[in-house]
């Protein structure tokens, strides 16, 4: 089974601040990591493959820095890494990075099913694994929690939804993301940290991916930020005084007034 | 095909076993104010089979609710509802398509704007017009609720948003509202469907849903043990309540997954929120802080739960809870 998982490093923190001056997001200082959610994704790839045999490929697309999560995805047992990275990638939303990563699959050929995490830590929004599936017309399930079988060329797994979760049937090679239920990532073992030292990152650039100029980056980007900003939350409330039980019959009070019991 | 080819507001109507998902009478009034503010129509799109009450979606804000009604639609297979999503669209070309952000409508819409192609932002939390520019304003939380951003789709079309359950109120039924039901055949022959949905396992043992609850009481980590939900579920019985949770209760194993509130969990906005020896971590309060009234019961006067709440309760909650429950059943 050839498992590709797509992850992307993030800033190692959601508390981040904006510059008043340039409106734009303070990330100095701020350590980088592997979006929480793709630890997930390479855990259950790595699972696969140490039942089925195969390969595991970490890819990334980001700035050359983003080189070190893929190094660390092999450390946590990924076999090869391949980071996307070129100067016209930058400033992609959700559908250029999905059309950047559909292009890095297509020359990469030979994979059985493509794994990402439920959605990143600064985005938010779990568009890419969808939008990959869309661009490669390859079946795709959301929100697993747990790979059932996996033979013969096809999958059978949990996906979680609101009330419960749903038994899903798909061929592969598929597209799925993957939720943290579904297991508990190990930590990065002897080998693995000295295969990451030594392994060869290649970097895939828009040469080699032959992508077009106006599908990448911020240049084919379909949306547009245009404003950010930290929401305001003051306390408007009101906090009762004394002992427990006066401030239990506050509330009583309160409740009653306001006609909620 | 240029911006001014694409007109009308569609709001995707999510249904399960035939019954239509509040969140769809939740975007159809938002679609009904920025329908009006474009001076355009508001369409709600519907598939499914048995539909019950389809009427409810016209008395909600609709102007016209395209219906596809097929035995093959029944249970939401994915494959399907994004191909006749993909055709209607290209078909009749609205400039904007909401659809709520469910396990359903995250999985949905991003395949839906990668086919057309078009923009798409996740799990907004306002949305406003910019009637000149006839541009969506679209507002999502990223960084887990600490920074807000706003989106646009300046050129394709349509704009296309996913919206969080719970945070646009429903607004009154009108039943004397007037619109028409368009049926639209579905070809199944013309359709492929590759992922199969073999089965459904219901986790929720509640009889109070969250998502529906009027009020509702959520524990977390002060809570210390499983057992001692025990004493939520006797506060939250004795108010008609249901029970939610934090993240670091459902991942310490106290309650299931679908009890979980918050950026990873689900939105809800009741009447009344208890919330009960939770600090109030920004990914907790982007699921509920649109709550009508919200009470917090927690011994750190410096939670930021207090930053939200319209009540606090400074104090020990193993002390506070059982004397509020004893209180109330007194009434
Ligand atoms: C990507 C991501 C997604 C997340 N998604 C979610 C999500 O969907 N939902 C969610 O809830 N969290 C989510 N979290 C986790 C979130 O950041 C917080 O860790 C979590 O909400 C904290 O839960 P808590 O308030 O129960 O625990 P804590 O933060 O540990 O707070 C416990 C509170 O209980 C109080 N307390 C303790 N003992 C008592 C007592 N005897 N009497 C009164 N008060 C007491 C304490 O003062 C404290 O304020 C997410 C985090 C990440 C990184
Ligand atoms: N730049 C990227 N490089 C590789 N994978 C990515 C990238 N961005 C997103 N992904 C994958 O897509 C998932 C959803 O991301 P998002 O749509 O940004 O929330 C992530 O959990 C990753 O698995």
């Amino acid at each position: 089974m050839n498992v590709v998982v797509c992850l992307k490093q993030v800033p190692g923190t959601t508390q981040v601040k904006i510059d008043p001056q340039t409106n734009t997001l303070i990330r100095q200082g701020i350590e980088n990591i592997i979006n929480p959610f793709d630890t997930y994704a390479i855990e259950e790839g790595v699972r696969l493959r140490e039942r089925t045999g195969g390969k595991v490929t970490a890819i990334s697309m980001g700035p050359p820095q983003a080189e070190t999560a893929l190094r660390e995805a092999i450390s946590l047992g990924a076999d090869e890494g391949i980071l996307l990275s070129d100067p016209t990638f930058a400033g992609a939303d959700t559908w250029t990075t999905s059309y950047t990563i559909s292009a890095a699959l297509r020359k990469l050929g030979q994979y059985d099913l493509v794994i990402c995490g439920r959605q990143t830590l600064d985005g938010d929004t779990g568009h890419v694994g969808p939008q990959l599936a869309e661009m490669l017309a390859l079946p795709f399930i959301a929100y697993v929690s747990q790979i059932e079988e996996i033979a013969d060329g096809s999958l059978r797994v949990q996906r979680m939804v609101e009330d419960g979760y749903e038994v899903v049937e798909s061929p592969l090679p598929a597209v799925i993301t993957v939720v943290k239920e579904i297991n508990m990532p190990r930590l990065p073992s002897l080998r693995g940290i000295a295969r990451s030292k030594s392994a060869t990152i290649p970097v895939w650039g828009a040469k080699e991916l032959n992508t077009d100029p106006g599908r990448v980056g911020l240049a084919g980007s379909f949306t547009r930020v245009i404003r950010i900003f930290s929401p305001q939350r003051v306390c408007q409330g009101e906090i009762f005084q004394g002992e427990a039980e006066e401030q239990v019959d506050c509330l009583v009070n309160r409740l009653k007034d306001d006609g909620f019991i | 095909m240029s911006s001014e080819h694409y007109r009308g507001v569609w709001v995707f109507a999510e249904q399960r076993d035939g019954k239509i998902k509040g969140v769809a009478c939740e975007l159809l009034a938002k679609g009904r104010e920025l329908a009006d503010a474009l001076q355009t129509e508001l369409s709600a799109v519907c598939f499914g089979h048995g539909i019950g009450e389809v009427e409810q979606l016209i008395a909600h804000g609709a102007d016209r609710v395209y219906l596809v009604d097929s035995p093959a639609l029944a249970n939401n297979q994915e494959d399907l509802l994004t191909q006749q999503l993909i055709e209607m669209i290209q078909q009749h070309r609205p400039e904007i398509v909401l659809a709520g952000a469910t396990a359903l409508g995250r999985a949905l819409t991003p395949r839906v704007a990668a086919a057309l192609p078009t923009g798409l932002s996740a799990d907004c939390i306002d949305l406003e017009i910019d009637a000149e520019k006839r541009l969506l304003l679209q507002t999502k939380p990223t960084f887990g609720g600490n920074i807000m951003a706003i989106i646009t789709c300046p050129k394709a079309r349509p704009q296309m948003a996913t919206v969080r359950p719970h945070v646009f109120s429903r607004g009154e039924p009108d039943s004397s509202r007037k619109g028409e039901i368009v049926k639209l055949d579905f070809n199944r022959e013309r359709m492929t469907s590759r992922t199969k949905l073999l089965d459904f396992v219901a986790e929720i043992t509640e009889t109070v849903r969250i998502e529906e609850a009027d009020v509702i009481v959520a524990g977390g980590r002060g809570l210390e043990k499983a057992e001692n939900f025990e004493m939520l579920d006797e506060l939250a019985s004795v108010m008609g309540a249901a029970v939610g949770a934090t993240r670091a209760a459902v991942d310490e194993g106290w309650t299931a997954y679908s009890h979980q509130i918050g950026q990873t969990g689900k939105t809800v906005c009741p009447r009344l929120y208890i919330a009960v020896g939770i600090s109030g971590a920004l990914q907790h309060v982007v699921g509920m802080q649109t709550s009508e009234c919200i009470v917090a019961i927690n011994e750190d006067p410096n939670a930021p739960i207090f930053e939200v709440a319209t009540y606090g309760i400074v104090g020990d909650l193993f002390q506070v809870v059982p004397m509020l429950t004893e209180k109330l059943k007194k009434r």
